[in-house]
């Protein structure tokens, strides 16, 4: 397996081998899924939009839906106004949703399709609504695509006059369902009623019944979308995904925000129930409270297993930032920690943890891809992967054992509906890197020293 | 009101009139058109399951070439998604080289969009060959790169002189054609102008073929190299699966080309025919009859005594060992029906692999496919041209004077003609009976609508429908994929895919779907008898 690497690492300034991130667009229709009756909407040739279908289906092992423009040369040469006219109008025939978000792809972006004067000169049935953003594939990674969906939404919706009405919006970040999930539910106990946006959950991960529904019942409402711009403050969880989106509400609609980190582990989670707890005006519910005893109950018990483990963390950077805090306290040491999105601020946050923790001889890379890890790892080797499915090649290579978490997860199953956020993700977490330690130690070990009990 | 009206009748008049001539209901006992509008087109806004040009180019024919480094030159995107997610296996051959688990991407920039990709490219062909001495690098573009007018062609040609290594450019951006299709061309093009005839080494074998259009996907080339080999066949060649650079060169030594995926390889057969005389067969390694029928042609074309005998053991040996599963599966299967989109050629030969089991198609569409591919070769000079077809190079190919042969007599040529698909390819509406349906770019809408109304036991797509049909309770097969599975070609392959569909159909959670606070009283009673049984 990948026995073409060399150990010896050299500059590259062009190449990218085994990339650790994908294009905006993805983001984007990922992102407007979280949108209830909403059918996303790839400006470009129809190349990309089964791509990115075909990447989120296997992630979720859901459909998700998505049209496109399906440029042809012509398109491309002439401008793909006439397409998007004609794929507005069949989206609203066909398939019938209440919104249409429309993202760009670096085809329609390199002509320059001025998405704004298409929609304005289009004819939109009244209770219908388009959407859009731009999303180059040259800029960022999928994450900003995400983000850059959500500011779509924001500056096509978020009603400037709407009614203050001192509510909470929660952006959940670049997560899964079951993340999501987590979060409503740490939200219901906290006793804060708050607009979550966007909401995967219930779309991404709906039930099987015998009936196909293109829209299912979740997603944010349309409705609750215009009324962020009364808000009275927006909880926008991982600044990669969420603090752009959250800016350009709080530009337009003066809706202050708190950025905080993506609620992975015990003091990332802590920032999170505290700020829900102060918003409500409440103390933090006992429930939470004896969640947050379990985890650290567990944390002390299987200590022995962590100390000490060098790990390499890689994926997008919101979710790195939150398992890289998480490890840290879990007694571990990352010896990796990369993200192949762009952006020092990246670099930035997990050196001030690695200080939290005296912790040195870490690299921290952004803009960073797999090849240059494995190389890393074939000099100084990891007791641990912590990442996407994509390191498995790496795990299979140096033997090393692979917990799997963030985007994309391509190759198991039922991963889209359980939490890493929150205490109980905590929990989960915890265990997931506890038995692949175990078990590689009950592997490695001589028969003599095979314990029953541990 | 049959099924195809029922379909239409739910699209404004714009999209009936693009769609009405994709959709056949075959009626040719009642004089019944069996005519089909293809490779046209997809409807803007329409949720087609097509891919684009690149994906056709790097995706398909070009990117299961193990020894060669193929970089895209985009945004990081494409050579994402192309890496590691199509299942063509390849194992590392004497050299070691093996670049199947590396993805390479130039991964361009909004500066290098504004002021040209070029010097990048040029600098990732320079590292590439630093890190990896590859032999052979092949550079594969995505949209912006046609747009911005980065000449690929020209990097390559000085990457050789600088490198000494062969450098090969395809321009294949997404938007040209009007699917994956124009990709399989460009990508034909560039192997037959650059790779094919490169390398004089004899095969140095009686009978040497070439396996065009098999890509091992789930390993269904080395399951049909496995029974080649045992008749005593020289594999010269694949293209592409587990293919590489140093077999494909000498590819125009062998002495017959088998075309299994007859869309996306059929101009390298064409083209293989102009320069060098080799004759090309239609064959099919997917269910017993087709597997048997065309190692039987094989035999036949090389008309020799003991290779025929030798084939007639193998049959029987092979038929036998697999004999008791199939009947088996068979008797779990006898009577299903059937439902298949799939790309290029699948959709039917799988119908061959379907008849074994005793599972009937009632609908069958392919992706990307033209005309020929659903009606047969001979309709080829009616196809007419549009403009997004035009602009894919047609090749002009001329003989090669030194390397032309001829293999058969004129009269030998005709006469097999007669028996067998040479050169020629009779489509897969001749295959399917009356009152089935066949749909081209079957879409989203279709595909829910056409399976509430002929309600399927199983339909064979991929995953982009996947969960689509199981969350409707239909089982749903990838056969682009074969969900992980495979091989399916082959003897051995069939059993498999005979196991995986009982396997699916059987899957007890289908029974638990409705809670039994909800069952009907019969269905609760029969369900408790079950549990309990």
């Amino acid at each position: 397996m990948l026995d073409l690497t060399p150990k010896s690492v050299s500059e590259r300034s062009a190449l990218r081998i085994n990339p650790c991130k994908t294009c905006q667009p993805v983001g984007a229709l990922y992102a407007a899924l979280g949108v209830h009756r909403c059918m996303p909407h790839s400006h470009g040739s129809q190349g990309c939009v089964s791509y990115h279908r075909t990447f989120l289906t296997r992630h979720f092992k859901e459909p998700a839906i998505a049209a496109s423009s399906s440029f042809t040369e012509g398109a491309s040469v002439f401008g793909g106004g006439p397409n998007l006219r004609a794929a507005i109008k069949n989206i609203f025939d066909i398939y019938n949703p209440d919104v249409i978000a429309v993202h760009t792809t670096c085809l329609s972006e390199t002509i320059g399709d001025d998405l704004n004067s298409y929609i304005l000169d289009m004819s939109i049935p009244d209770d219908k609504v388009v959407v859009y953003t731009n999303t180059p594939s040259y800029v960022g990674s999928h994450v900003t695509g995400y983000a850059n969906m959500l500011s779509g939404f924001i500056r096509c919706l978020a009603d400037s006059r709407a009614a203050k009405n001192g509510g909470t919006a929660v952006f959940p970040g670049f997560v899964n369902p079951g993340d999501i999930r987590e979060i409503k539910r740490m939200l219901a106990l906290s006793g804060l009623s708050a607009i979550v946006f966007p909401d995967q959950s219930d779309v991404m991960d709906a039930p099987m019944t015998n009936t196909y529904v293109m829209y299912p019942r979740g997603g944010t409402r349309l409705d609750d979308i215009r009324a962020l711009g009364g808000c009275g403050r927006v909880l926008a969880l991982g600044g990669f995904a969420c603090a752009e989106p959250a800016d350009v509400l709080d530009k337009k609609c003066k809706v202050p925000y708190l950025v905080l980190p993506l609620p992975i582990g015990v003091a990332a989670t802590d920032s999170f129930v505290a700020a829900a707890a102060e918003v409500a005006g409440r103390p933090v519910p006992v429930e939470l409270e004896e969640e947050r005893g379990r985890l650290l109950d567990l944390m002390l018990d299987a200590n022995p297993y962590f100390y000490n483990k060098k790990v390499a963390v890689y994926g997008d950077p919101d979710t790195v930032i939150g398992l890289s805090s998480f490890i840290l306290e879990l007694g571990m040491r990352p010896g990796y920690v990369i993200t192949g999105t762009p952006g020092e601020e990246f670099v930035r946050r997990v050196e001030a943890l690695l200080r939290d923790y005296d912790v040195e001889n870490c690299t921290v890379k952004a803009a960073a891809d797999l090849f240059e890890l494995h190389q890393w790892i074939k000099n100084e080797p990891v007791d641990l992967l912590l990442g996407t499915s994509y390191g498995k090649q790496i795990a299979k290579a140096e033997d090393i054992p692979l917990v799997r978490a963030g985007f994309p997860v391509l190759d198991r199953y039922g991963h889209s509906y359980l939490p890493i956020v929150g205490y109980q993700g905590a929990i989960r977490l915890a265990k997931m890197i506890a038995d692949a330690l175990m078990d590689r130690q009950d592997r490695d070990c001589a028969d003599e020293d095979l314990d029953v009990v541990m | 009101m049959d099924a195809k009206s029922e379909v239409l009748s739910r699209y404004n008049a714009k999209v009936f009139k693009s769609r009405k001539d994709h959709i056949l209901r075959l009626s040719r006992s009642e004089g019944g058109s069996a005519e089909i509008a293809a490779n046209s087109r997809a409807v803007p806004g329409i949720m087609t399951n097509r891919g684009c040009c690149y994906a056709g180019c790097k995706g398909v024919v070009v990117g299961p070439i193990r020894d060669a480094v193929t970089i895209t030159h985009g945004p990081i995107g494409c050579g994402f998604y192309s890496w590691g997610t199509r299942r063509n296996k390849a194992r590392a051959g004497e050299d070691g080289k093996n670049f199947i688990q590396y993805c390479f991407s130039t991964d361009m920039q909004e500066a290098d969009i504004v002021f040209g990709g070029d010097k990048k490219l040029r600098q990732a062909i320079r590292e590439a060959v630093e890190i990896f001495h590859p032999k052979t690098v092949f550079i594969c573009s995505t949209c912006p790169v046609g747009l911005i007018g980065d000449d690929i062609h020209a990097v390559a040609a000085e990457a050789e002189k600088e490198f000494g290594i062969t450098c090969a450019a395809f321009s294949c951006e997404g938007y040209k054609g009007v699917s994956q299709s124009g990709g399989h061309h460009i990508a034909n093009n560039g192997l037959m102008k650059r790779i094919i005839g490169s390398n004089d080494t004899p095969p140095d074998a009686k009978f040497a073929i070439n396996l065009l259009g098999e890509y091992n996907i789930g390993g269904d080339g080395w399951e049909v190299e496995r029974i080649l080999k045992r008749i005593g066949y020289k594999i010269v060649s694949i293209f592409t699966g587990n293919g590489s650079i140093e077999e494909i060169s000498r590819s125009h030594l062998a002495g017959l080309n088998l075309v299994q995926c007859h869309r996306s390889i059929n101009y390298v057969a064409e083209m293989m025919k102009s320069a060098y005389g080799m004759d090309w067969l239609k064959v099919n390694f997917i269910g017993m009859d087709a597997i048997c029928g065309s190692l039987r042609d094989m035999a036949e074309y090389f008309d020799d005594g003991a290779l025929k005998l030798r084939t007639e053991e193998v049959i029987a040996e092979e038929l036998a060992a697999v004999a008791e599963d199939m009947a088996f599966f068979r008797s779990r299967l006898e009577g299903k029906t059937a439902a298949l989109f799939v790309g290029g050629s699948r959709s039917h030969h799988y119908q061959s692999l379907l008849r074994d089991l005793g599972v009937r198609t009632v609908l069958a569409g392919y992706e990307f496919a033209h005309r020929d591919d659903y009606e047969g070769r001979e309709v080829i000079p009616d196809i007419k041209e549009d403009a997004d077809n035009k602009n894919i190079e047609q090749l002009e190919v001329e003989r090669d004077p030194k390397r032309y042969r001829v293999f058969l007599s004129p009269e030998r040529y005709a006469e097999l003609k007669g028996r067998m698909e040479l050169e020629s390819y009779a489509g897969m509406i001749r295959d399917m009976p009356d009152g089935s349906y066949v749909v081209d770019d079957l879409n989203h809408f279709e595909t829910e609508a056409f399976t509430a109304l002929l309600r399927p036991d199983i339909f064979f797509s991929g995953i982009k429908d996947k969960y689509v049909l199981q969350k409707g309770g239909t089982l749903s097969r990838q056969l682009h994929s074969y969900d992980y599975s495979g091989p399916y070609a082959g003897f051995r392959g069939a059993v498999l895919f005979g196991r995986d569909l009982v396997m699916g159909l059987q899957a007890p959670a289908w029974r638990l779907v409705t809670p039994p606070w909800k069952r009907q009283p019969a269905e609760t009673a029969a369900q408790g008898d079950a549990t309990h049984a």
